[in-house]
């Protein structure tokens, strides 16, 4: 099964980190995906830039451009994994090895895919 | 497993918010700063405990409004101070409070306190330190650092800074939208303001200052999101971080500074540069172009360019045109005047600066563009002039310094020239 590991943090916390703390952050970040890669777990992994450079398009008959992200939440959408692993657990257990790493409050929404399409740009 | 650290950076994150609410409660700016201090303080002592609590910032005023209420109670001695597990334990009154810190009110509160910090009596100076301080948080000694002032003159600025402001009408009211659209734009400028102090100076300087940029741009994204469908905000922001971007590669390694045609454009922040372009090309569906729009598009147009030679050149020139139409001034049409050069050559460039020499006459980069225009067209005995009379403009050893160089570069280029010079 394929899942995805929504991250769920504080804009305003995230960005309020040093450029030191956020390259720490990230180089303990990585060395879990390394451990996810060498399992053959690891898929595509984004990082997003905030939402204030987000746009929303409501659907409808008459479809509109909003600025901004699509709620205004206490917590934002920040980025997402995606692992595939045999059980719930398996991706459960990957998804707390990177909570630790991130040594942040937050949440991670672990979430069955429906479709997974990699990427098809290249053959 | 959650960081020691975290603590502090939600109760830095959560400031501006917080003290702006406390200033609607208590209308006063000491006493909304005392009473966000005793909640952090509080913070400090029950998050890593009982963990953090589902909404800092709400968690904050409560504690502190509670905390500043209990003083005033204390020195009039009648109620006895309520035990502190009920203000760790906020439960059913944190729900209540985020509820209503989710209705604009909060919006206004925030543009409020902006707004008192860019108070048309303050000098500009004035206005960016009582931002630092009071809506940053950043520590009196963190300021004078900033500012190579001692901690005490500093002190002294900040208190008669905010007796300046207390001393005024602060507008408590809800503004009419002219007023709020107004005062964002007061508010923008003075961002800006802050953003400048941090990046004006040498290395040295600039590397005291860095947490000012940092702070700016802190700032402006706080505003956006406060406001997130107004254009020239997204262009404010996209500015500084693409300004910002360059920062890593501003000085050569004696902290002389290295002009942004010279720099090495590999250590230029390009996460920053891409988060700026997607901000721009946000605000430019709106069609409604402001000045910090342009300048923001003209330093996209540098940033996405891999050198000058691969500058479009063309597109900068029109965009300064559009700045000058905006906001007429001699220092833009300077600026023009580096485009023109690289489009029509040095000659047009100093046709089109010809007519500023007296309203810049003792500014050091009109006369560094005349210099360098100058020795391009190969005219050396000029070049020599305007360098000369930029050096008696320069305000600082690292200006003279690099006008020095323009000058040893001369010689080399026009050894010829020299003599002649001497001669006469």
């Amino acid at each position: 099964m394929h899942y995805a590991i929504l991250c769920y943090d504080s804009e305003e916390v995230i960005s309020a980190w040093s450029k030191d703390k956020d390259a720490q952050v990230m180089h303990d970040l990585g060395a879990v995906q390394e451990r996810l890669v060498a399992e053959k777990k690891m898929g595509p992994v984004a990082r997003l830039m905030p939402t204030t450079a987000a746009v929303s398009l409501r659907k409808g008959r008459d479809t509109l451009v909003l600025d901004g992200p699509f709620a205004e939440t206490k917590e934002q959408l920040l980025g997402f994994y995606t692992v595939e692993c045999d059980t719930l657990d398996e991706a459960i257990e990957a998804a707390k090895d990177l909570a630790a790493a991130s040594g942040s409050a937050g949440c991670f929404e672990i979430r069955p895919m429906m479709i997974f399409i990699p990427d098809r740009r290249t053959p | 497993m959650i960081d020691p650290d975290w603590t502090g950076t939600a109760i830095a994150a959560a400031r501006p918010q917080a003290v702006a609410a406390l200033l609607r409660y208590f209308r006063s700016l000491d006493l909304a700063e005392d009473a966000f201090q005793d909640a952090a303080l509080r913070a400090l002592k029950t998050w890593p405990v009982k963990g953090p609590p589902r909404d800092p910032t709400a968690w904050l005023i409560m504690v502190g409004r509670n905390a500043a209420l209990d003083h005033v109670r204390r020195r009039s001695k009648q109620t006895e101070l309520p035990p502190e597990e009920t203000l760790s334990d906020l439960g059913d009154a944190e729900a209540d409070i985020a509820e209503r810190l989710d209705d604009s009110d909060y919006r206004d509160d925030v543009l409020r306190l902006l707004f008192i910090c860019s108070h048309p009596d303050l000098p500009p100076v004035h206005q960016v330190t009582l931002a630092l301080r009071i809506v940053c948080g950043l520590t009196v000694p963190q300021i004078a650092r900033a500012f190579f002032t001692g901690e005490k003159a500093m002190e002294q600025r900040i208190t008669r800074a905010k007796a300046r402001v207390a001393e005024s009408d602060v507008p408590y009211g809800v503004p009419s939208p002219a007023e709020r659209a107004d005062r964002v734009y007061a508010v923008a400028t003075m961002i800006y303001l802050v953003f400048n102090e941090g990046y004006t100076g040498n290395a040295k300087e600039t590397e005291a200052r860095a947490p000012l940029c940092d702070e700016a741009i802190r700032l402006a994204r706080l505003l956006m999101r406060l406001f997130p469908a107004e254009p020239e905000l997204m262009g404010l922001t996209a500015l500084l971080l693409i300004q910002h971007s360059r920062a890593a590669a501003r000085f050569d390694d004696n902290g002389e500074a290295i002009l942004m045609e010279q720099q090495n454009r590999r250590l230029w922040d390009h996460r920053a540069i891409a988060e700026g372009i997607a901000l721009i090309d946000k605000a430019l569906r709106h069609r409604q172009p402001g000045p910090f729009q342009v300048q923001a598009a003209i330093s996209a147009l540098h940033a996405r360019a891999s050198g000058v030679e691969e500058t479009d050149w063309v597109q900068i020139e029109r965009l300064y045109r559009t700045l000058e139409q905006m906001q007429p001034s001699p220092v833009i049409t300077l600026n023009r005047a580096v485009a023109v050069a690289r489009i029509d050559g040095p000659q047009a460039a100093l046709d089109l600066i010809a007519p500023l020499a007296e309203a810049l006459d003792g500014y050091y980069y009109y006369h560094g563009a005349v210099g360098v225009f100058s020795r391009q067209k190969g005219d050396a005995v000029a070049a020599r002039e305007a360098f000369t009379r930029a050096i008696a403009c320069s305000k600082t050893l690292s200006e003279a310094t690099h006008i020095r160089r323009q000058l040893d570069q001369l010689e080399a280029e026009f050894p010829a020239d020299k003599k002649i010079a001497r001669d006469v």
